[in-house]
């Protein structure tokens, strides 16, 4: 449903996002993790046709965000970080202003407002104006404009920020449930977040796709054990073997790229064995030609993010 | 076409829930009724020739003040960003501005018709003149709206603005006045640009090619580059 292919943008000489390349399957609600200024924000402007990209491509349900942008709005709904609203008039009048803007009309505008209304519960300040109603109910009114036309595709730029505990766990459910019908795509630098909503995680840093995985592996790689990649030549059995010998072990992949056998060993976390495990390829008399560490740049990005939920009151 | 005439729809409902409108139609009503009676009382002529002039001056103070806030508050807001990501062109977006302006400055030309009112009372004006003053206001009016736009797409400040359109409209105004001190090649430009020479032949009911084609160029000029600056914002 989105296809994103090395989206790269510059700010000046700085590059926001190089090499950016992923894809969103339908129905799918993928995370977009990052620590502030990764570039979540830029990917996601680009992906809603707010700007385009210096390089690369990005499809959304099937249209080029670039050469076919009215097309690919029309399937997108968007949520922007600071969800701009116009203070001065009513919810009800915003969301219909939204809806014929987005070419909804007649019979199908009041039944998507009813629906988006209920869907977001926003039908008690249907009648108030948008400038005096609290920061969830603005978020709510936010992601309202956003379904309001039922697009294929939403793109949602940290939908929590700024909300009290009850509200974000409202919103969750509330994305969680979009899924499956639509496609979801949700950036936020809060790593619970995650695991609670996503299907899948793309983890971003400094503008670089840092890891695209399951929420619990990702979980699993960070908490659980470490992985340590080597480049091994020797007989497949024999090294698998020698490997899962040494302390620590956990469990041993082998990856193997153009007749180059790489081992992925995966190992308890907090005891560093890489000479361990030099010493036994070498006792084995197998020839190591490469050993270092995966997921240690991963985890430093897990360092900036948010891990942990701020349990207010 | 639709698109345009929702932005435009919501846009008037902008202007009338903030107090702006009724504020900038009252001082255009009082200053431009005080005219009226001032040019009457003194020369006693059922004509609108003067009071078209005064009217075209208050334009100058007011069109800004209605234009500022159209493009500059979305960019303050951030508005901007739902705006151009909904599939809406960006000339859409601009016309539908536009349009909003210039109905709302229309309605509050429409008042001064009361005028006209009391001269037929009064007197036997002549209908012609009072026709092409009117059509003279309403074309000078989007003009004035035009570059008041432009540059609310130039700038997220109201202020600014409103203060840059009217340093420019006051600029087209002198034209005519300064041309006299340039070099004969430069004063033949500055002439066919300045407000002045424009405004003066329709209001004694003169309808000149020349002063249409001068107004219609200077909105579709202006109405033109702002869709180019909302296009270039996209790439800042």
């Amino acid at each position: 449903m989105i296809n994103v292919q090395k989206l790269t943008k510059y700010y000046g000489e700085r590059a926001a996002i190089s090499d950016i390349s992923f894809d969103v399957h339908t129905g799918e609600i993928l995370g977009f993790l990052g620590p502030n200024g990764a570039g979540k924000t830029t990917t996601m402007r680009i992906l809603a046709g707010f700007m385009p990209a210096d390089k690369g491509t990005a499809k959304v349900a099937g249209f080029d965000v670039m050469t076919q942008s009215l097309e690919a709005r029309r399937n997108v709904g968007y949520l922007p970080e600071m969800v701009p609203l116009y203070p001065d008039i009513t919810v009800a009048d915003y969301l219909d202003f939204m809806a014929r803007l987005r070419g909804v009309s007649g019979k199908r505008k009041a039944a998507r407002t009813a629906e988006v209304m209920e869907v977001c519960h926003i039908r008690d300040v249907a009648d108030k104006h948008i400038g005096k109603l609290s920061k969830g109910y603005k978020q709510r009114v936010g992601l309202a404009q956003a379904l309001i036309h039922d697009p294929k595709v939403l793109i949602l730029d940290e939908p929590t920020t700024g909300l009290d505990p009850k509200q974000i766990n409202e919103t969750r459910q509330t994305i969680k449930r979009l899924g499956g019908d639509h496609t979801v795509i949700l950036s936020t630098h809060i790593l619970p977040e995650v695991s609670m909503t996503c299907n899948r995680v793309v983890i971003i840093s400094e503008g670089k796709v840092a890891a695209v995985d399951t929420p619990e592996n990702l979980t699993r790689r960070l908490t659980g054990s470490e992985r340590i990649e080597m480049e091994i030549r020797g007989q497949k059995g024999s090294v698998t073997n020698c490997l899962r010998a040494v302390d620590g072990v956990v469990g041993v992949e082998i990856n193997e790229q153009n007749g180059r056998q790489r081992y992925l060993v995966e190992c308890k976390s907090g005891v560093d064995i890489r000479a361990q495990l030099a010493a036994a390829v070498v006792r084995g008399n197998f020839e190591l030609l490469q050993l270092n560490t995966v997921g240690m740049s991963l985890e430093e990005i897990f360092l900036k993010l948010t891990t942990k939920e701020d349990v207010a009151a | 076409m639709r698109n345009i005439l929702t932005l435009s729809e919501k846009e008037l409902r902008s202007y009338f829930a903030s107090p702006m409108a009724y504020i900038v139609t009252a001082a255009f009503l009082v200053v431009a009724g005080w005219i009226f009676a001032f040019v009457l009382i003194n020369s006693r002529q059922a004509t609108m020739q003067d009071s078209f002039q005064g009217m075209a001056i208050i334009m100058l103070l007011v069109s800004p003040v209605l234009a500022m806030r159209l493009l500059a508050e979305e960019q303050r807001t951030g508005t901007i960003e739902l705006l151009l990501t909904s599939p809406v062109r960006d000339f859409e977006v601009v016309l539908g501005k536009f349009l909003a302006s210039l109905a709302l400055f229309i309605v509050m030309l429409g008042f001064t018709l009361y005028y006209v009112f009391l001269l037929t009372r009064l007197g036997n004006p002549d209908a012609g003149p009072i026709l092409a003053g009117y059509l003279g206001m309403v074309l000078a009016g989007a003009a004035f709206l035009a570059i008041g736009l432009l540059y609310s797409s130039l700038t997220s400040n109201q202020v600014i603005a409103a203060f840059l359109t009217i340093v420019t409209l006051l600029v087209l105004l002198w034209f005519d006045a300064l041309s006299s001190s340039f070099s004969p090649s430069i004063s033949a430009v500055t002439g066919y640009l300045s407000l002045t020479r424009h405004l003066s032949d329709l209001p004694r009911g003169i309808i000149d090619t020349k002063d249409i084609v001068y107004f219609l160029s200077l909105i579709v000029a202006c109405l033109f580059m702002t869709v180019r600056s909302l296009e270039t914002r996209r790439w800042r």
